[in-house]
């Protein structure tokens, strides 16, 4: 039981995430305070969730993307764009409080990150273009195209049913942590409960004996890289709705590093195959806990981005196999420091004996 | 005759005492010595799973032995790597072609060793010095080719001109004339010997008997992890060796030729495939066969003879230039892989690492792989006819270890291939294409396939069968279809004696 549970990849990001809140609470003792008013909850877990929701999301589509031997740069462009499409169009409705502008807004910003992620997928599985190469193209195009529809200004809206979905509650948790769970069950069941999963692992891992194997290689590919895009224009639409404003510049800037990350320490190798959607979860969790540590423990802004990759590469560290080995290696070498004495003669004559046999 | 190297006791250049290595669930070797005399040619031999890999892994450091002690020229060493090894003079060419295929012959060869000049890699004396090397084995390969440009069988060549870079004391040859055609196999031989006369100790493993017997002066048997023996070559002759690596006599073989050939072809049917004119220029000219229910046709010829090739094209791996394929007497457009599975047609690759098995997944996702491919992702197989269907093969096919949960990776050569039939036969196909089905397996897993292969015809399935070992397609095949530099030269109904085979590929003409 003990070993089944320290052989278990999603060990060292759960330990890593408790030592994180281990620390917040020596940081802050009310940090664990849960408080209820009005009939929804408050403090700072909730408000990790609530702004980890958005790189959450991203991070579910980039798990199945980097599964498939990939990786989709594009995210944090797509968001931009999704929020930039939502903003611009309720800005120019002429009822912005309505419920049906709303729901056409979001309409249109997830069709056309739809049709983006139709983009990478193209350029990915039928053209064959390298992903990283491939999804650059509109990572750097996508703020250009976000600045487009913003005119370059900052689009702020005055929408309250635009509001729920990143700053609103429902049964007394945010909307935005709702959504993410959501897919994320969605998600988890698709992979695992039909053959998807299994097939894209395959992909991901071999795609030369899956496409002998008559697995779909090209369909799988489009769609992971559609599924991606979706998840970020949904994180898009969260980010302009928790701020009631669409920033071009600046939403969703870097969100891809974050969702790579939150990959990585969710223990699905970038080289593909094996996911893990609990990890990635867990992995979005330390990144945003990691965040609100910074701004909690006061460390000060330029030494926010050091003391995050301290804890990124102790955690990637302890999940590496060779790292795990070395340290392994030294524990045994301390234990017995003895070489026993080599026995040369005797296996030897036993050779001779059987050769003259 | 004995050898030289028994004349006088001369020290072991390598020396491996009371080895054990153990993986989850797996005592790889139990308690195993092994030596190793300088200009000696040794022959490591066992069945798949025996334990010849691990062996050599755990002398190259490839892996950490558990107990034991390896000496190496009087030296207890303990190696952490191959680069350690090989600094030790320990030089290992693997089974499968382990080179960057990006890079030029000449980089290959070097790689790790190269000349500076300045701090820079100097490529002219990089091609100068890989060029020397090429020619002492008398191979004309330009060394500033990109090395994936060529077949594997070079690829290999290449790996050995790279071994034999290093003024190796031990060379060790892990299959290495699997890809090789009997020219090139015997030019390896002649290198090999001349490394021996120059005191070089040559470990060397392979499943071509005659081959072992040619080349080695003496053996090691190895059986379940355990060492059965080591005897001179001289001393144990073939039966005594089968003997020893099995454990029990072979006698499915016979049995396999005793068959009357033909005998279950059903030729009152259209043919399950009939390829007319199918060709893919330049490799492949135009080619008509036709397979019927219940027969094995054998493909034979040498390597880049297009036999490989035509069989891709049938399967739709690559695209035909021109042609026609009829499936049971109806046009068909074998345009994917996916086409061709849909006509119910199976393919295993030669390429077993690179295009068979999923390494990374378990045995079990590997075995329904194709038949869940074939159902969509939206109905997977439940668990409970899952394992079923997965128990049930491994069974059938003697997969060893019987752990569906183990990943493909772990398993020995032939127990891969034995998961990959399984792949496709739950599929119940009605052509199975197999290309070098039994390339680097050993003895028994070969005999067993050869045996699943003819049952499989006896059955109502058509075989297509390609080998690079004339006696093995002359033996199960009902027909042989001769290829030589991507023609269809000959098909030879009924039993055909492989000297026949040989006198048409060699000569190209009836």
């Amino acid at each position: 039981m003990m070993r089944r549970l320290t052989a278990s990849p999603l060990l060292w990001p759960t330990l890593a995430l408790i030592a994180l809140l281990g620390l917040n609470v020596v940081l802050t003792p009310a940090f664990l305070t849960v408080r209820i008013e009005d009939g929804h909850l408050y403090g700072s877990l909730i408000d990790i969730l609530r702004n980890g929701a958005p790189t959450m999301l991203v991070a579910l589509g980039m798990t199945l993307v980097i599964a498939s031997r990939g990786i989709d740069l594009s995210v944090g462009a797509v968001v931009a764009i999704s929020g930039a499409l939502a903003c611009a169009h309720i800005a120019s409705a002429a009822d912005p409080g309505s419920v049906a502008t709303i729901v056409t807004a979001m309409s249109i910003a997830l069709g056309v990150a739809v049709v983006l992620g139709l983009w990478n997928g193209m350029l990915v599985s039928i053209f064959g273009i390298q992903p990283i190469i491939a999804t650059l193209v509109l990572m750097t195009a996508g703020r250009g195209i976000a600045l487009l529809i913003t005119e370059g200004q900052i689009v702020t809206v005055t929408s309250e049913p635009f509001k729920v979905l990143g700053a609103g509650y429902a049964l007394g948790l945010p909307v935005a942590i709702l959504t993410s769970l959501t897919v994320f069950a969605v998600v988890g069941l698709i992979t695992r409960r039909s053959a998807l999963g299994m097939l894209l692992e395959s992909v991901g891992v071999n795609p030369a004996a899956s496409r002998l194997a008559g697995v779909r290689y090209r369909t799988i590919v489009f769609a992971v890289y559609v599924f991606s895009a979706l998840c970020a224009g949904i994180a898009g639409l969260m980010i302009a709705s928790n701020i009631s404003a669409a920033d071009a510049n600046n939403a969703g800037l870097w969100i891809e590093m974050d969702a790579i990350l939150a990959v990585v320490i969710g223990g699905t190798s970038l080289l593909g195959g094996r996911f893990s959607l609990t990890g990635t979860i867990l992995g979005a969790l330390i990144i945003q806990t990691l965040t609100t540590t910074v701004y909690t423990a006061g460390i000060t802004p330029e030494t926010t981005l050091v003391f995050k990759a301290v804890v990124v590469i102790a955690v990637c560290l302890l999940q590496a196999p060779r790292f795990r080995r070395l340290l392994r290696r030294r524990r045994r070498a301390a234990l017995q420091p003895a070489v026993p004495e080599p026995e040369v003669a005797e296996p030897a004559q036993r050779a001779d004996k059987v050769a003259a046999s | 005759m004995a050898p030289t190297s028994t004349a006088e006791p001369q020290a072991p250049v390598v020396e491996m005492c009371d080895i054990s290595i153990s993986f989850p669930g797996v005592k790889a070797l139990d308690g195993v010595s092994f030596r190793l005399l300088p200009g000696e040619v040794h022959a490591l031999m066992g069945e798949n799973g025996a334990g010849k890999s691990t062996l050599i892994k755990a002398l190259t450091g490839v892996y950490d032995i558990d107990t034991g002690t390896i000496t190496v020229a009087g030296v207890p060493s303990r190696f952490t790597g191959p680069r350690q090894a090989q600094d030790a003079g320990i030089s290992t060419v693997y089974q499968e072609v382990n080179l960057c295929t990006n890079l030029t012959v000449a980089e290959n060869i070097l790689l790790g060793r190269e000349p500076r000049r300045l701090g820079r890699i100097d490529h002219r004396a990089l091609n100068r010095r890989a060029h020397e090397l090429l020619s002492q084995l008398e191979l004309d390969i330009d060394p500033r080719s990109t090395l994936g440009a060529h077949p594997i069988a070079i690829q290999q060549l290449v790996a050995i001109a790279r071994a034999t870079a290093v003024s190796a004391r031990v060379l060790i040859l892990d299959e290495p004339t699997s890809s090789l055609d009997a020219e090139e196999v015997a030019e390896l031989f002649r290198v090999i010997r001349q490394l021996r006369d120059g005191g070089t100790a040559v470990l060397f493993v392979s499943h071509f008997l005659d081959q072992v017997y040619e080349i080695s002066d003496r053996m090691t048997v190895l059986r379940n992890g355990r060492r059965v023996g080591e005897y001179l070559t001289a001393d144990l002759d073939r039966h005594a060796l089968i003997a020893a690596m099995l454990g029990r006599e072979l006698d499915v073989l016979e049995e396999i030729a005793d068959a009357e050939p033909g005998a279950h072809r059903d030729d009152t049917v259209p043919p399950i495939v009939r390829a007319v004119d199918v060709c893919r220029r330049p490799r492949v000219d135009p080619i008509t066969l036709d397979i019927f229910p219940g027969e094995v046709v054998g493909l034979a010829g040498l390597l880049g003879s297009g036999r490989t090739e035509f069989a891709r094209l049938l399967f739709g791996a690559d695209k035909a230039t021109s042609g026609q394929i009829a499936v049971d007497g109806k046009p068909a457009r074998l345009r994917s892989p996916r086409a061709a599975i849909a006509h119910k047609f199976a393919f295993t690759s030669e390429n077993r690492k690179g295009e068979g098995i999923v390494g990374e997944l378990s045995v079990r996702d590997n075995l329904v792989l194709a038949l869940q491919a074939r159902r969509g992702f939206a109905r997977p197989l439940s668990a409970k006819a899952k394992s079923e269907l997965v128990h049930r093969y491994m069974e059938a096919l003697d997969v060893r270890p019987r752990d569906p949960d183990v990943l493909i990776k772990n398993l020995s050569g032939g127990n891969q291939q034995k998961v990959l039939l399984a792949r496709w036969l739950i599929t119940r196909p009605t052509l199975l294409i197999l290309d070098e089905p039994t390339r680097g397996i050993d003895v028994g897993a070969k005999a067993q396939i050869q045996k699943l292969v003819t049952d499989l015809a006896t059955d109502g399935m058509a075989v297509l069968f390609i080998s690079a070992e004339l006696d093995e397609v002359a033996r199960i095949s009902d027909r042989v279809a001769v290829m030589r530099d991507g023609h269809n030269i000959a098909q030879i109904d009924g039993g055909c004696a492989v000297s026949e085979l040989t006198r048409l590929i060699a000569s190209g003409s009836h």
